[in-house]
């Protein structure tokens, strides 16, 4: 039993098929047939096990902290979907090979729809309804692929968009019922919350809970009023909609009603909500459908009509009513995806999906069209088809509250719908086929491609058995699903033709009978409906809620964003500004707490002057940028001290090595910009900042003046006592970054990585000229690479290279590491380049940096997932004491390995954005220089 | 000494806020670069000032300065780093795109 695989089979079906589909289009159809057989194969040997009454459960422990378990569920309802989605799946995959023409890129589109299968396979089998949340909302996000496949029209786009939206919200809807769903039970598993009825139904949180729920189903299965998305999801390639809106996507919603049956229905508000908006959906749809001009959009509308149908029997809540409810799935699944296919024949066949030019094509394509008939004859409930069966199953239902004083409402609606349902089966079937002769076709049709013709033939086969013989065909299946729905014994029932003239009969013969006249008057009730055009359709009202939408968000966005830097950042620190300040004032004694101070030596202080002087001139200097520059190293040199001072002494190397790195980088990039910012005209607005800048500033000194003399608690001990024996490294700064918060490391590492490749992107194409004279007008030297710093800095590299080394491997015990070395060895490197220049260093190192800080990364994860093989979690890292001849004792710690990507990652980041900022310079250096070059020759 | 880095880091913390209130990318970029040496102190003095005891196990020695803000700032400085490189890279980019330095891409003072 291995359910996991069923459902991953088709996820990595999809790549397989995209892959496959370079080596010729129509591989990838036919190895979508491949992954999707194997998976209906692995499921095979399952199904007895499930005939015989079994649940088969897989489980596969994920998040034991939340309770989230990965877990599989097989019963007969999850079988009987799992064999819809994958039977229909093989037939849509064949019809689709010839569906799509030369120019569609089938790869995507098989990949898309595995994609989709194994989505829909993971709602049927899971058993978690978490898990189920993530497969429903990964059909959401595949359907959206999928109806959007022919991207460049823009109908496609926006009906993949409503789809998208309204589906994605009902998923949100449902995370929030689920949610409740799992605190009233305590468990997310369905074997529990399905035994849980009782509790669920008393519970206070029943009402919010089952609304939330009802909106994700209502929305997924295009119940009233959410219904809208789904004819505009017609846009899609006619193979996508016979799968979407046949066994699958929309079924999604009427999969989960039944699924939480037991949990949920039996109450007044389960009746209300779900029968009245299934009633509604049912009788407002097939309405619609009559009047739709597209074919599909018939069949869409029609879909909707069935789906509330199926919707309104789960409403009644009588057990034989939910037998019923499944019975249709199975029925409408079968007519439906044939109808499609039909559908997607003749828009094929002639270029056009309007009935009002599709007239007379029995002449052209009689095998389609008795093919169509079977299937249109089903839907309208014709007797000896099958739907004739579950939808007299459902009129009966519709009696279960007659002798209520509304009760006539139920029956009357039924049959109500079942007239406009006869009438535009009626209409698709006399309209296309019949009805005189086309108009002003495109092409002229004739019978579609052998194989296009066979997925329709199997299911209109289906449709006269299950029809003819129920109880041989679809009885074992449908017992079984019903059985597993109600998680109780079945009621009787019996699945013959003919029961005798009970009222379900006459509300059938009345349907028929008025499906025919309704459809023969046609003529003024279309007219009328032309008039009254689409206002009547949700989609104006959706168009409108966007636009509001898109308009008050856009205007409350400019309200908080007026578009300048200074003012949001002026309000930013005001705000923080009032917030301190309010913690000061509504705090807690006196400013000064009672922490004995350390006394003040000389140096200190005059280290602490000539940071301050430096940091003020900087600010105060800031026009003159160059200036500002140099002093601004001095305060970061400054801060290098105040770490050596303060027992930090990694952090001094790091700040240093980084404060080098800044300074050059700043430099580089100045030669670009204006030498000197223009005098600021407004002295108010001067005086306004520094008024802000000296609050801040003493509201800073303040917070750090009343933390620093308060004692306090500390975690480190942990650290400090067990970086030797747990970390096998004696520098705890090191072992904490490497070993003990080594996940932290790489996420930093990560960020590093990425803003150096975006900053690789933003470099890309960048066009700028630097000036040739300093602030002052006066030319720069053109001797760039004097030749005895040349000469030096090639001479320093290998020593500094040992440094970097020795640095990297002591930072273990001492301080040192993969930062410090990383950020040493670049600084070393960037010293080349600006001494010998880039082409000369360019010749002479790795070409592609970027590639080296993917290594680095690998090298990261790889040394966390290694402990994986030893059954350790992730980045657990070991260490052992080797004595090396000659060496002595030397210790070898997984960790190490850790740093020596986090070295590699800050190498060839550093070296990325600064290199590639100085080639931007020689670009714009090398005119230049040609230009020089010519004039001495002259 | 705490009053003494209390006036260094509100230094440090006043030149950068007036600074990122500027006008002109570059100036924005020094004060974002002083906002990330005061931010990188004020987590490091969070671990009370400790002199002459770096957090390297020796034999014999008990007392040592706290390690985990020092292992915060080691990776915030190399972060810093970054951020400053993205955002001057974003300035020069602006500058080639919009023809002059002006924070809002709008050439007036």
């Amino acid at each position: 039993m291995n359910l996991l695989l069923i459902s991953l089979t088709p996820f990595m079906g999809a790549i397989f098929a995209a892959a496959i589909s370079r080596l010729g289009r129509l591989h990838s159809a036919w190895a979508a047939v491949v992954v999707a057989l194997l998976a209906l194969l692995l499921l095979l040997p399952l199904i007895p096990d499930v005939f015989a009454g079994q649940t088969l459960i897989q489980r596969i422990s994920w998040i034991p902290m939340f309770g989230l378990d990965v877990a599989f569920r097989l019963d007969g309802l999850a079988l009987l979907f799992a064999l819809l989605i994958l039977g229909i799946g093989i037939l849509i995959i064949v019809y689709a090979r010839y569906y799509l023409s030369e120019r569609d890129d089938m790869g995507r589109f098989y990949a898309y729809l595995l994609l989709f299968m194994g989505s829909m396979l993971g709602i049927a089998l899971s058993e978690n309804i978490i898990q189920l949340l993530i497969f429903w909302e990964l059909t959401s996000l595949s359907s959206f692929l999928l109806i959007s496949y022919w991207q460049n029209r823009q109908e496609s786009r926006s009906g993949a968009r409503m789809a998208l939206a309204v589906t994605g919200a009902g998923g949100l809807a449902l995370l929030g019922g689920f949610l409740i769903l799992g605190d009233i039970v305590g468990s997310y598993d369905l074997s529990v919350i399905l035994a849980s009825g009782d509790t669920i139904r008393s519970d206070p949180l029943y009402r919010p809970m089952l609304i939330l729920v009802l909106l994700g189903a209502f929305t997924k299965s295009a119940q009233f009023p959410f219904h809208f998305w789904l004819p505009n999801a017609m846009a899609a390639p006619t193979p996508v909609s016979a799968y979407l809106h046949s066994a699958t996507m929309v079924k999604a919603g009427v999969f989960l009603l039944a699924r939480l049956f037991p949990a949920l229905s039996g109450t007044t508000e389960w009746f209300l909500l779900v029968g009245m908006t299934g009633l509604a959906t049912l009788v407002i749809a097939a309405y619609f459908a009559l009047f739709k001009h597209d074919l599909k959009g018939l069949l869409a509308y029609s879909t909707i009509s069935h789906l509330g149908l199926i919707t309104l029997l789960f409403g009644i809540g009588t057990p034989l009513a939910a037998v019923a409810g499944v019975f249709h799935i199975i029925n409408h699944a079968i007519f439906k995806a044939s109808l499609f296919m039909a559908a997607g024949i003749i828009d094929h066949e002639t270029g056009t999906r309007d009935m009002r030019r599709l007239r007379g094509l029995w002449m052209y394509m009689p095998y389609t069209a008795s093919l169509a008939m079977v299937a249109a004859a089903s839907m309208a409930g014709v007797p000896l088809f099958n739907g004739f069966l579950s939808k007299e199953m459902f009129f009966s239902e519709t009696l279960f509250y007659i002798e209520e004083s509304w009760g006539w409402l139920l029956p009357a609606a039924a049959t109500m719908a079942g007239v406009f349902a006869v009438a535009y089966s009626l209409r698709f079937i006399h309209n296309v086929f019949f009805n005189g002769v086309p108009v002003n076709l495109p092409k002229t049709p004739h019978e579609p491609p052998r194989w296009m013709k066979v997925p329709i033939e199997v299911l209109v086969a289906l449709c006269l058995l299950v029809g003819i013989f129920p109880a041989v065909t679809v009885e074992p299946i449908l017992a079984v699903a019903a059985n597993s729905m109600l998680q109780a014994p079945l009621p009787e029932y019996d699945l013959a033709i003919w029961h005798g003239f009970n009222p379900a009969v006459w509300m059938s013969m009345i349907a028929l009978a008025g499906g025919v006249t309704v459809y023969f008057m046609r003529a003024p009730l279309l007219h009328l409906q032309d008039k009254l055009g689409e206002r009547l359709e949700f989609k104006t009202a959706y168009n409108y809620f966007l636009e509001k939408l898109f308009h008050y968000t856009t205007q409350i966005t400019h309200w908080l964003n007026p578009n300048s830097l200074q003012r949001m950042v002026f309000v930013f620190i005001i705000f923080i500004l009032a917030l301190g300040a309010s913690g000061f004032f509504g705090g807690v004694g006196s400013l000064t707490g009672p922490y004995e101070l350390l006394p003040v030596d000389g140096v200190s202080l005059l280290v602490a002057m000539v940071i301050i002087i430096a940091a003020i001139a900087t600010a105060y200097m800031h026009q003159q940028r160059f200036v500002a520059l140099i002093l601004i190293g001095a305060v970061g040199l400054g801060v290098a001290l105040i770490f050596i001072k303060f027992s930090a002494p990694d952090l001094a190397l790091t700040q240093l090595s980084v404060e080098v790195v800044t300074i050059v980088l700043l430099l580089l990039a100045l030669y670009f910009l204006p030498q000197q910012s223009p005098t600021e005209s407004n002295k108010l607005r001067q005086i306004r900042d520094l008024v802000v800048a000296v609050a801040a500033g003493c509201g800073v000194g303040a917070l750090i003046w009343a933390v620093l003399t308060r004692p306090y608690e500390t975690i480190a001990d942990y650290f400090l006592a067990n970086s030797v024996t747990g970390g096998g490294g004696t520098n705890v700064v090191n072992v904490i970054l490497v070993d003990f918060r080594g996940y932290d490391t790489l996420g930093e590492i990560t960020v590093l990585a990425l803003a150096g490749l975006g900053i690789y992107a933003m470099l890309d194409h960048l066009h700028l000229t630097g000036t040739s004279q300093d602030a002052n007008g006066r030319p720069w030297d053109r001797d760039m690479h004097p030749v005895v710093m040349a000469s030096f800095t090639r001479l320093l590299l290998p020593l500094a290279l040992l440094v970097a080394m020795f640095i990297l491997l002591r930072g273990h015990n001492l301080p040192g590491g993969g930062f410090i070395a990383g950020l040493i060895t670049a600084v070393t490197l960037v010293m080349q380049y600006l001494a010998n220049g880039v082409t000369w260093t360019q010749s002479r190192l790795p070409a592609n940096i970027h590639s080296i800080i993917g290594y680095g990364l690998l090298i990261a994860v790889v040394t966390g997932l290694a402990s994986w093989l030893f059954q350790y979690p992730f980045l657990t890292s070991t260490f052992r004491h080797i004595h090396w001849p000659l060496i002595g004792e030397f210790e070898l710690a997984s960790a190490m390995v850790f740093d020596l990507g986090v070295y590699l990652v800050v190498v060839s980041a550093t070296l990325l954005i600064l290199i590639n900022l100085g080639l931007v310079h020689s670009m714009t250096l090398l005119p230049k220089s040609k230009k020089h070059s010519r004039k001495w020759k002259h | 000494m705490e009053a003494l880095i209390s006036i260094v880091l509100g230094t440090l913390t006043a030149c950068g806020v007036y600074l990122i209130l500027r006008f002109h990318t570059f100036p924005v970029v020094l004060g974002l670069t002083f906002l990330s040496y005061a931010a990188n102190l004020f987590l490091l003095v969070m671990g009370r000032l400790t002199i002459g005891k770096p957090p390297v196990i020796t034999e014999g020695v008990t007392d040592y300065a706290d390690p985990l803000p020092q292992a915060l700032v080691l990776t915030a400085i190399v972060i810093s780093f970054a951020m400053t490189a993205f955002v001057i890279m974003l300035s020069l980019k602006a500058y080639a795109a919009m023809g002059n330095d002006h924070v809002d891409g709008k050439h007036k003072l």
